[in-house]
């Protein structure tokens, strides 16, 4: 009985010295945690692309919190992540600016031209390795899709040899434009409807040998355009999205195809 | 000085605590499936080793042998590493919130990890009467055998998960059985020591 009580006891002290070390412990060694910091974290996409220049949702957060940053970087999440951030943190609430990505090539099978049969790792990054890939273009989508295996919202999809965007499921987060391996992506608002879809800067009877719908440089679209927003440079149509009024003259008159529409059936005004 | 390195490579090397004891089973195959968590996980388990068979080891000795309480042993040793553990944790985040960063998720798996409280059974254990520097030096030793463990699994589940293994075998049951192959081989460590300084 003796033993008992003594075994109890034991146990129930030293369970208590434990419990008031802790308590003192935490009270003594606690942090101030910001808890709008774990709001904002809540609100968030998630995605952790790093659109905002942060290193992560985390890292946004707590940027946010210390009240360097503006709320409207969270491409992903647009204007409501960006009015929730506003009313977390009690500060006028700023428009953001959707983003989608924008695949600047249209050699698709058949339109480019192949120089190999390439068997080797099927990612872009390696094709890339081995003489830039099997399309005669070496600029242009290598079609292995590195970008669709990174879409966090599988809006990208390699189609006929040639990566395509989902307008409507991009959140513009720009992870397909870091992971690509030829730089033909790029991340622009969601306004532009018309785009140069060639990276090719060769002379134009040598790009023309590799892909049917390459830029010549011809020049007919800097003829064309009533704004003025387009010129040519390095054998390349280039066009300045402040003067585009997505007209679509460009697309009409472009001889070899290669300035597109962004979204297949674009609504021009 | 000889005793000490023979207690380090035998808890390290022949008395394995993952693989020859079967303990921390759990950890070993939940954390193993990538070498930079398995490796944060390992060296987690060697400080906290070390931590609680410094404290046990006299809570041992000068309370539980003393008062002729031995049969509290589990209990009381529970309760204390599982203190230990939250206090750890709570110190870490508030003096080095980088390693808290790196240790954060595997510290509270530890709180109930099976190895640390054999460890501190072991260090203990009468048939031993290891010394204060000998046990933890045994701490020590079973720690970096778990980082071999975890690091040499990590390694071989990192093959079997690319590998396109039968249906039946694909998951657990591939991951249990290279776990005992591994184990098997360690057994191959038996009179190794012994003979090195015998």
């Amino acid at each position: 009985m003796n033993t008992i009580i003594i075994a109890t006891g034991a146990v129930t002290v030293i369970g208590l010295l434990c419990a008031v070390i802790l308590s003192i412990a935490s009270k003594v060694m606690t942090i101030a945690v910001d808890e709008r910091e774990a709001q904002i974290r809540e609100v968030l996409p998630g995605a952790n692309c790093g659109a905002c220049g942060f290193a992560g949702c985390d890292g946004y957060a707590a940027a946010l919190v210390g009240g360097d940053t503006k709320t409207n970087l969270c491409v992903p999440g647009g204007d409501a992540v960006s009015l929730e951030i506003s009313g977390v943190l009690g500060v006028e609430f700023e428009d953001v600016t959707e983003r989608i990505a924008i695949v600047r090539c249209g050699g698709a099978r058949g339109v480019a031209n192949e120089k190999m049969e390439y068997n080797g790792v099927k990612t872009c990054a390696a094709a890339k390795l081995l003489f830039g890939g099997a399309s005669a273009c070496a600029f242009g989508c290598i079609g292995y899709g590195d970008c669709e295996a990174v879409c966090p919202n599988g809006a990208i999809c390699v189609d006929d040899g040639v990566a395509r965007v989902n307008a409507r499921l991009c959140t513009g987060c720009g992870l397909c434009a870091k992971t690509c391996p030829n730089k033909l992506i790029v991340t622009e608002p969601d306004t532009v409807a018309v785009v140069v879809a060639c990276r090719n800067n060769e002379k134009g009877g040598a790009a023309r040998k590799k892909c049917a719908h390459a830029c010549i440089g011809c020049k007919k679209c800097e003829r064309e355009c009533p704004s003025g927003a387009i010129t040519v440079t390095d054998n390349l149509a280039q066009i300045d999205y402040d003067k585009c009024t997505n007209c679509g003259h460009c697309v009409e008159a472009c001889t070899v195809k290669c300035i597109e529409y962004t979204r297949k059936r674009a609504a021009v005004s | 000085m000889k005793t000490l390195v023979f207690i380090i490579l035998s808890a390290a090397l022949v008395n394995n605590y993952v693989l020859r004891q079967f303990l921390g089973i759990c950890s070993f195959l939940g954390v193993s499936r990538e070498l930079k968590s398995a490796s944060g996980m390992s060296y987690a388990v060697i400080v906290v080793m070390l931590i609680a068979t410094a404290v046990t080891y006299p809570i041992q000795k000068y309370l539980l042998d003393a008062n002729n309480l031995g049969f509290l042993q589990t209990v009381v040793f529970i309760l204390v590493i599982a203190a230990l553990v939250q206090l750890l944790e709570i110190a870490i985040k508030k003096y080095m919130p980088p390693l808290y960063r790196a240790l954060g998720v595997y510290l509270p798996l530890i709180t109930t990890n099976c190895a640390v409280l054999g460890v501190t059974i072991a260090n203990v254990a009468p048939d031993r009467a290891y010394t204060f520097a000998e046990a933890m030096m045994n701490a020590f030793g079973s720690g970096l055998g778990y980082l071999l463990a975890m690091v040499i699994f990590s390694g071989v589940r990192g093959h079997t998960e690319d590998a396109n293994p039968p249906k039946s075998f694909r998951g657990l049951p591939l991951t249990l059985i290279s776990a005992a192959i591994l184990s098997l081989s360690f057994f191959g460590f038996s009179g190794v020591v012994e003979n090195l300084f015998g």
